[in-house]
């Protein structure tokens, strides 16, 4: 899905080679800035690299249009951003911003309850707590039915059990829709429960690379 | 009809005697604003005298190259203005945005309302030319001046959430949408403000202004309502190319949010 060759960005990361395949759930696991959110937002084309190429597909970001490349692969950041208004709009709103098709209510009660959020469509996000923020985000993204999901670690606005919940069901949603999952996180538990790929980085390289499946 | 009152140095003495009595009160009151009130009337004295020698010079010349100049000068005077009026680091991209903006924006609705509006002729009569191009840049350059500081500061201090659209697939223009709309109210809400109270709140300064000077009411008031549709014309259109513009300089040709922090 995703290669990265000889990538530099700025001090922060320094990677050779590294490949990210599809329909694999990849964790990169790192403490705190070792680079590891950097690189997800290489692969969401975010920011570009200052040297080097990332291939998406086997074709280089740089030829790839950024909006184009986000209506696929689509990133959930650490903290959850809620925009104003409703629960409704906001999950709606990534629809809009990718200009699909809306959903019906009866669909976005199917994803609160995927994401185990017992809230009526028209509460107000703005009210909700970090948690229930970070599922309505979820589930926001869900709605999109992307390629491919880049998920920050979500612990910084959960508790250590939700944190675990969410992984769970990100994890078993995209194996079960045979999508590309990669997620970041500290945590070499996490990382050993639910994904087939770990890759450690440290001081913005690449410092192994585990394959469950090997 | 009575003709104009002209105003003697002695009337123009007791006008000023007024400002020595307010001064007197508020020494007395205890209040220490004497040294700005007394600044503020010699300058307004100095700037009026000035300008009224200029504009006797330049009605008597009648001469289109200056004309051009005087509003070269006020456009140059009021881009400078929104420069140090916005009071915020403003990047080189927005800066050249706004001059741009000014420039099409202002001159554009100058020629539409001197030309075709109110058919002036010759087409730089500075008696028409200077008084109402003043009047539209000076409200374009007030309303481009409030939608700058609320779309800077909305790029600032909503980044994340624009960042968070783009994650969506949002394009720059969806991103912005929210932050471009309010800079774009907040510039153009004083002018439709003083659109809704004129005539019954306050009656505006150019038309009290003609009725002093013996023109009829109906010509003042006709001129007055063509004058604030010029106005509206001209901080709309300056303030739209302003904030079409100036939230693209947020983000690079990748469609990604520039570091500008």
């Amino acid at each position: 899905m995703y290669e990265i060759r000889n990538v530099k960005y700025k001090n922060i990361l320094d990677i050779d080679n590294l490949k990210i395949p599809e329909k694999k759930v990849t964790s990169i696991v790192g403490k705190s800035g070792s680079g590891k959110t950097t690189l997800l937002r290489l692969l969401n084309k975010l920011i570009s690299c200052d040297t080097g190429t990332i291939l998406f597909k086997d074709k280089s970001l740089k030829e790839i249009n950024s909006v184009e490349l986000r209506r696929k692969v689509i990133m959930l950041p650490q903290q959850p951003i809620i925009f104003e208004g409703s629960i409704r709009e906001n999950l709606l709103i990534g629809l809009e911003f990718s200009e699909k098709e809306l959903l019906p209510d009866d669909r976005l009660n199917e994803i609160l309850k995927l994401v185990h959020l017992d809230k009526s469509l028209d509460s107000e996000a703005e009210k909700l707590s970090g948690g229930e923020k970070q599922r309505v985000a979820l589930g926001r993204v869900i709605l999109m039915d992307p390629e491919v999901l880049l998920l920050d670690e979500p612990s910084s606005a959960l508790d250590d059990l939700t944190e675990d919940k969410i992984i769970e069901f990100v994890a078993n949603y995209s194996r079960d829709n045979n999508k590309t999952l990669i997620l970041v996180t500290h945590s070499k538990d996490i990382s050993k429960k639910y994904s087939d790929i770990e890759i450690v980085i440290e001081s913005g390289r690449i410092s192994s690379i585990e394959s469950k499946e090997a | 009809m009575n003709g104009v009152i002209d105003l003697s140095l002695w009337q123009m003495f007791f006008a000023y005697l007024l400002v020595v009595l307010v001064m007197g009160i508020i020494k007395l009151r205890g209040v220490s604003r004497e040294k700005e009130l007394l600044v503020a009337s010699i300058r307004m004295t100095l700037q009026l005298t000035l300008t009224g020698y200029v504009l006797v010079y330049l009605f008597e010349s009648m001469n289109p190259l200056y004309t051009i100049l005087v509003i070269i000068v006020m456009e140059v005077f009021a881009i400078y203005n929104i420069y140090q009026r916005a009071n915020m680091k403003l990047s080189k991209k927005i800066k050249d945005i706004i001059a741009l903006s000014m420039a099409i924006g202002t001159l554009s609705s100058i020629i539409y309302f001197l030309l075709i509006v109110v058919n002036i002729s010759p087409w730089y009569d500075p008696r028409y030319f200077i008084p109402i191009s003043g009047m539209l840049i000076g409200n374009s350059m007030t309303g481009i001046t409030l939608g700058v500081t609320r779309l800077v500061d909305g790029m600032r201090s909503k980044k994340h959430i624009v960042e968070t659209a783009l994650m969506l697939g949002a394009t720059p223009k969806m991103a912005a949408k929210s932050i471009v709309d309010d800079a774009f109210d907040s510039a153009i809400l004083p002018t439709i403000n003083s659109m809704v109270g004129i005539g019954i709140v306050f009656l505006p300064g150019m038309m009290t202004g003609q009725i002093l000077s013996g023109i009829s009411p109906i010509t003042a008031i006709k001129y007055q309502m063509a004058i604030m549709l010029g106005i509206l014309g001209s901080v709309a259109f300056t303030t739209i190319l302003f904030v079409q513009l100036g939230y693209r300089t947020f983000f690079n040709d990748e469609d990604q949010l520039i570091d500008f922090n």
